[in-house]
């Protein structure tokens, strides 16, 4: 058995984001971190290798840089990484990006008993359907939203989460699963798997490497490839300054309420 | 004829995906018929609900065209009555193979983002995941960037074509992105619920609403999950998104957490609300996750909103910026909710929101 996690690189949206002057994102200047979603992900898998020893691999799509990230889950306990790079596949939206992210783990090879792994969504798209997309180009069943994971030999049972309520989920291995970060507290790297992670394999699948899969063509990846394309961007408007209050006593929130109720707030 | 997306002239009608759980349909899909019923009229096209569950009482199929819908396509059949991504994605692929819906809507519940991408897979075409604004008409669409937008909308070239301008926030709501998808069919867009208005209800639309009963072919080796239980949370949903008040606690309560949620409770009560919560709050247990306002929680735009002790992260901002009239309570002068607030308090919330209760108190019993 093995674990294969997905996993990308985001920019991270909780500090300052850097917007350029023609309103796109800044992303080189800003902090990246591994997607919160994907992590939990990792941990999940490292939690079944720690009760079954199976093996795990990481597997992200993304620019050169990513190599650090992947290093850092090696440190975490990770066996294996793959990194998909290449520039035929820049400017995928989540149709392509599923196309080449399916191809590069059919080459990592899905056995019967193994599990793909997924984060519910990443941080800067949100758009939380590369998971779906993945599994339906495998031909693999799916499980979003899960929050809890039992695996009992092919047989793994889940706890999907819904906006009001649970439900409980029995899969079969070869399953994909996207996981939500409230399902675990992923583990620190520890200072021997810094050591180690650099003598860890990581591979780097290019447009070479996985250009032979029906799935990878000009057609269907990349900025050309993809389906939706951006009609225009914007940035809202920057909203009107409100109006501070002087003071915080009882004459303060007193000329609050009657504003209000002058404007028929209240 | 084999079914092939990129024949985009073959395709035609408005569809939205009605979600029903336990035999109920969802308030999100009224929303999004509402919605779909704008962009079938600019078309000049029909509007269609797909529903599928089992045994759906008729007078509920009918009650979609009293929001808009013409036509309703039902498919009856005991393995839909709880959801499976197997068997859902199964019979609307079927049935949009058959019948060629131009653009498809699904509401962005956690179900919803979960068929969305599977169909969108299968069926080699775009989707676009929580939208808030949709539009197909360019003209309509420069009336919306005019109001909603930096950009100098008279001096831009725009594009002129049906195609649905699908728009969605981006990082937090930093960056509006307004996607297309000119070249495969449906174009498949999520929506986020509580996002759209919901029309008044017509009943004469609710009359002549016509039935589809549909043909499913469906077995349960189509479907390779078994679902055990559905379990609901023990609470009663918090409704948020049709709140007309919010009050929002954030970290500033972490000094007396009962008593900071307890202010909160009887402000909104006072004003008619309900008790929001920043990710902190959640993330602390202080409050349960159905509280929680923001990008991870709900999108909320209430008359009044209320922020006690939030500081104000891109996170929160992105789930309540667009509230008409917010009012920010926070001890540091220099918090990015005060960017957002139409009025705002400097000081310390257990001090303020007792006095601001009593003020609105008072205030009401003047009237």
């Amino acid at each position: 058995m093995k674990c294969i996690v997905c996993v990308k690189q985001v920019p991270d949206t909780s500090g300052v984001v850097a917007v350029k002057e023609d309103g796109t994102m800044d992303r080189a200047a800003m902090a990246t971190i591994t997607n919160h979603d994907d992590l939990a992900a990792v941990e999940a898998a490292l939690r079944i290798k720690d009760a079954t020893g199976c093996k795990v691999v990481v597997v992200s799509m993304g620019p050169p840089p990513a190599e650090g990230m992947l290093r850092e889950l090696l440190a975490m306990g990770c066996d294996e990484a793959v990194l998909v790079s290449a520039r035929e596949f820049g400017g995928s939206d989540t149709y392509a990006t599923s196309q080449i992210l399916a191809a590069a783990i059919k080459k990592i090879g899905v056995d019967d008993d193994d599990i793909v792994f997924c984060g519910r969504q990443a941080i800067d798209g949100d758009t939380a359907q590369v998971g779906p997309q993945i599994a339906e180009k495998l031909n693999l069943p799916q499980v979003s939203y899960v929050a809890e994971i039992n695996v009992d030999g092919k047989a793994v049972t889940v706890k999907r989460l819904l906006e009001d309520g649970y439900m409980t989920i029995k899969v079969q291995t070869p399953c994909l699963l996207t996981c939500v970060k409230e399902l675990n507290d992923a583990r620190y790297m520890s200072v021997g798997g810094i050591m180690e992670c650099y003598q860890k394999p990581l591979e780097v699948y290019n447009y070479e490497t996985l250009k032979d899969d029906p799935l990878i063509d000009v057609t269907t990846i990349g900025l050309k490839g993809s389906p939706t394309n951006v009609y225009k961007s914007f940035s809202p408007p920057v909203k009107g300054a409100g109006m501070m209050m002087e003071g915080a006593d009882k004459a303060t929130v007193e000329k609050l309420v009657s504003i209000l109720n002058d404007k028929h707030i209240i | 004829m084999a079914f092939n997306s990129s024949d985009t002239a073959a395709f035609k009608g408005v569809w939205v995906f009605c979600e029903q759980r336990e035999g109920v349909i969802m308030s999100t899909s009224y929303q999004l018929l509402s919605e779909g019923r704008k962009l079938a009229n600019d078309l000049g096209v029909e509007l269609c609900g797909v529903v599928l569950g089992k045994d759906i009482k008729e007078e509920y199929l009918k009650a979609l065209g009293g929001y808009g819908a013409d036509k309703v396509y039902y498919c009856n059949h005991e393995l839909l009555d709880v959801y499976t991504t197997d068997a859902y994605t199964k019979v609307i692929c079927d049935l949009v193979e058959d019948k060629k819906p131009e653009i498809f809507l699904i509401g962005a519940t956690n179900i919803g983002r979960d068929l969305g991408p599977r169909c969108a897979a299968r069926l080699h075409t775009g989707l676009t995941a929580d939208c808030t604004h949709l539009d197909v008409d360019v003209a309509k669409y420069k009336e919306f960037l005019k109001t909603t937008s930096t950009i100098d909308v008279d001096n831009t070239v725009f594009e002129e074509n049906t195609n649905l301008k699908m728009t969605r926030p981006a990082f937090g709501g930093h960056l509006m992105a307004t996607i297309i998808c000119p070249r495969f069919r449906p174009q498949m867009s999520t929506v986020r619920p509580g996002v759209m208005q919901t029309q008044p209800y017509d009943e004469a639309g609710a009359a002549k609403t016509e039935i589809v009963n549909v043909d499913v072919a469906l077995s349960k080796d189509d479907i390779h999950v078994d679902v055990i239980e559905v379990k609901k949370a023990a609470k009663k949903l918090v409704d948020l998104i049709g709140a007309d008040v919010v009050v929002s606690v954030g970290r500033g309560i972490s000094k007396d957490v009962e008593g900071g949620i307890k202010l909160a409770e009887e402000l909104a009560s006072v004003l008619g609300g309900v008790v929001g919560s920043s990710r902190a709050c959640v993330d602390a247990g202080w409050i349960t996750a159905d509280h929680q306002v923001g990008q991870t929680g709900k999108t909320v735009h209430p008359r009044i909103y209320v922020a006690l002790g939030i500081s104000g992260a891109i996170q929160h901002l992105a789930g309540m910026q667009d509230s008409e009239c917010i009012i920010a309570v926070n001890k540091n002068e220099s918090a990015p909710i005060f960017d957002v607030a139409s009025y705002g308090i400097c000081g310390d919330l257990y001090k303020v929101t007792p006095m601001l209760i009593e003020a609105i108190r008072a205030a009401k019993a003047a009237k």
